[in-house]
């Protein structure tokens, strides 16, 4: 396993391979096949932030949210090109990283995560002013999107969707791979794991912060603008702090610092919510919890001993 | 300039006769709150030469380090880096003129591997840090060049190895390994013997021997052997000003010293005061 992962095209192999059991095995549960692709996505804008950067956010979902939005107002106003949307939206959710990190950047550690929080209550609260434009608490709704490539248009079953959202998940895996694996990236890293010795070589540590940050809002905006597209509808909870820490947990949950953790971590959380909220709808929340509590109360050491034990 | 030239009767390392100081501190002072840390501080460092600054505990060593580098700012005076006023500059921009420091603790990121840290230094120095596609391994030039100074400081096998997995010797010559690969004119080291056990010092003796010899060094120790040994120069500072500046001879016999620091009792019968000092 360990020597397969090594060759580069790997990781893609392999979600292509899991994508296309998928679709040809388990047709049913192709939307939520696509809600997990479009979280990965997300999950690995915010990985950017938390893993790679050191940055602690709960207010992400306001770049998720914004890309969301944006695409809806292209489709509904302008026009339905589903890879324009993506780019606009994208483009919006870094707009506002930039724009709130050259302010929340500046901070560390809990005020930073209190800022992020403040600039998710912010931007919601303007989303549900601006009823004119958003639909307020009923949402926006009432655009479509074209055919994908001028290709295909979402049919019933979710196929195209499912097929679009995992496109989209590969090339955005792809990229951030690209720019974590840059100098960049291990400037990044150098700057989570020590400041004062990235300073000491002469690295402007808040413009690689505010450029990570942007790139990160471009994920998510991206993310975003996916999720407005596949569902046609975008509600004030893809602005709310409920994704955001969802989204913080999925991270933690596949490990944060890997691309691949974050894609496992959003695969596990959604589709264990999914089951259990099949199975109990009042009280699957406790599963998580308690999935979480022994995630957290068994060490580390304990969970590998565990795994060498079985043969 | 001149003035603490001939203030400080040095007149820099055979075959350099008054040199342009590559660095250079005017009258420096620092305040925290009511307590002055750094008063009226003034030296010069020529290229190639081994400055050596020793001071008890609280003298002000660090803040000083802190204030040529930038992480300070001082209340008054003046920081020159290869005769241009510095004062103004952040600390980043001060090492991109040359400038680099070690610290007392080590300062790593602790899952980087050695030989990446030392790409990174590379990177930065050359611009490419900011790139932010090119994977990190398609640069040999850069490998090849992070190889080499692994290999002038002997530490080719810890190439691949993270610092969280490096006894704190071999750190400390990451360090230096960093140091260096930013190519300075004018590097700080703060303490290198600091925390280094017994049987790891040779390790960083024979690290420093290497060191470029065009280098000027400014070293904070506390290990008087190391200091008197390494330096050409030392100057003595207590209680945040100078209190002598000479060669390591004329430091070891310079009465105010032996008391203030060295724990030596002042010889009467050889007193060597601040006029005796001027004199040569």
């Amino acid at each position: 396993m360990n020597a397969f992962m090594r060759i580069k095209a790997a990781p893609y192999l392999l979600i292509g391979l899991v994508g296309a059991t998928i679709y040809f095995f388990f047709p049913a549960q192709l939307p939520l096949a696509s809600r997990i692709a479009t979280l990965a996505i997300f999950v690995m804008s915010l990985d950017l932030v938390v893993g790679y950067g050191g940055l602690a956010t709960l207010g992400h979902s306001a770049l998720f949210g914004t890309g969301a939005y944006t695409a809806g107002l292209l489709a509904l106003h302008s026009t339905p090109n589903p890879l324009l949307g993506l780019l606009v939206g994208g483009a919006s959710g870094a707009t506002v990283a930039a724009l709130s990190g050259l302010f929340v950047l500046r901070y560390q550690g809990l005020t930073f995560l209190m800022l992020t929080i403040a600039v998710g209550q912010i931007i919601q609260n303007i989303a549900s002013k601006f009823r004119a434009w958003t639909g307020g608490d009923d949402g926006l709704s009432g655009f479509t999107t074209a055919k994908i490539l001028g290709l295909a248009t979402f049919d019933l079953q979710g196929r195209v969707a499912f097929l679009y959202c995992t496109g989209v998940l590969l090339i955005c895996l792809w990229m951030m791979r690209r720019l974590m694996g840059s100098a960049f990236g291990l400037a990044c890293i150098g700057i989570h794991q020590n400041r004062l010795r990235m300073a000491a070589l002469g690295t402007e540590i808040q413009p690689k912060l505010l450029t990570l940050y942007g790139f990160s809002g471009w994920f998510a905006g991206i993310a975003g603008a996916l999720s407005a597209q596949v569902n046609q509808i975008v509600g004030l909870d893809t602005l709310g702090f409920e994704l955001s820490a969802e989204a913080l947990v999925m991270l933690v949950l596949g490990g944060a610092g890997s691309l691949f953790g974050a894609i496992a971590g959003t695969a596990l959380f959604t589709t264990i919510h999914h089951v259990a909220s099949n199975v109990d709808p009042y009280h699957w929340l406790f599963v998580i919890g308690a999935m979480l509590v022994c995630g957290v109360l068994i060490p580390r050491e304990r969970w590998g001993a565990l795994m060498r034990a079985r043969p | 300039m001149n003035l603490s030239v001939l203030q400080s009767g040095f007149f820099g390392p055979p075959g350099a006769l008054v040199p342009d100081p590559v660095l250079e501190i005017r009258r420096l002072g620092k305040s925290f709150g009511g307590l002055q840390v750094t008063r009226d501080i003034s030296l010069t460092l020529n290229a190639g030469e081994r400055l050596g600054l020793i001071g008890p505990n609280g003298a002000g060593k660090t803040t000083l380090i802190n204030l040529i580098t930038g992480v300070l700012m001082p209340d008054s005076g003046t920081v020159y880096l290869n005769a241009v006023n510095v004062n103004g500059l952040s600390q980043p921009q001060r090492v991109k003129r040359g400038l680099a420091r070690t610290f007392q603790i080590t300062q790593l990121a602790p899952t980087i591997t050695t030989l990446l840290h030392v790409e990174m230094a590379i990177h930065e120095r050359n611009g490419s840090i900011g790139n932010l596609w090119r994977s990190v391994d398609a640069y040999p030039e850069v490998r090849v060049e992070a190889m080499s100074i692994l290999e002038m400081l002997r530490i080719e096998s810890l190439a691949q190895r993270p610092p969280i997995t490096l006894a704190y010797g071999e750190q400390r010559l990451v360090e230096i390994a960093l140091a260096i690969a930013l190519r300075p004119r004018v590097l700080l080291l703060d303490e290198p013997m600091a925390g280094v056990p017994e049987r790891e010092r040779h390790i960083v003796l024979n690290a420093l021997e290497r060191l470029p010899p065009e280098l000027a060094i400014l070293m904070i120790e506390h290990d008087m052997d190391l200091i008197f040994n390494f330096a050409h120069r030392i100057i003595v500072l207590a209680e945040g000003a100078l209190l002598a500046d000479g060669s390591p001879k004329e430091i070891r016999n310079h009465p105010a010293v032996r008391i203030a620091y060295l724990g030596l009792a002042s010889n009467p019968d050889e007193p060597m005061t601040t006029a005796t000092l001027d004199r040569r």
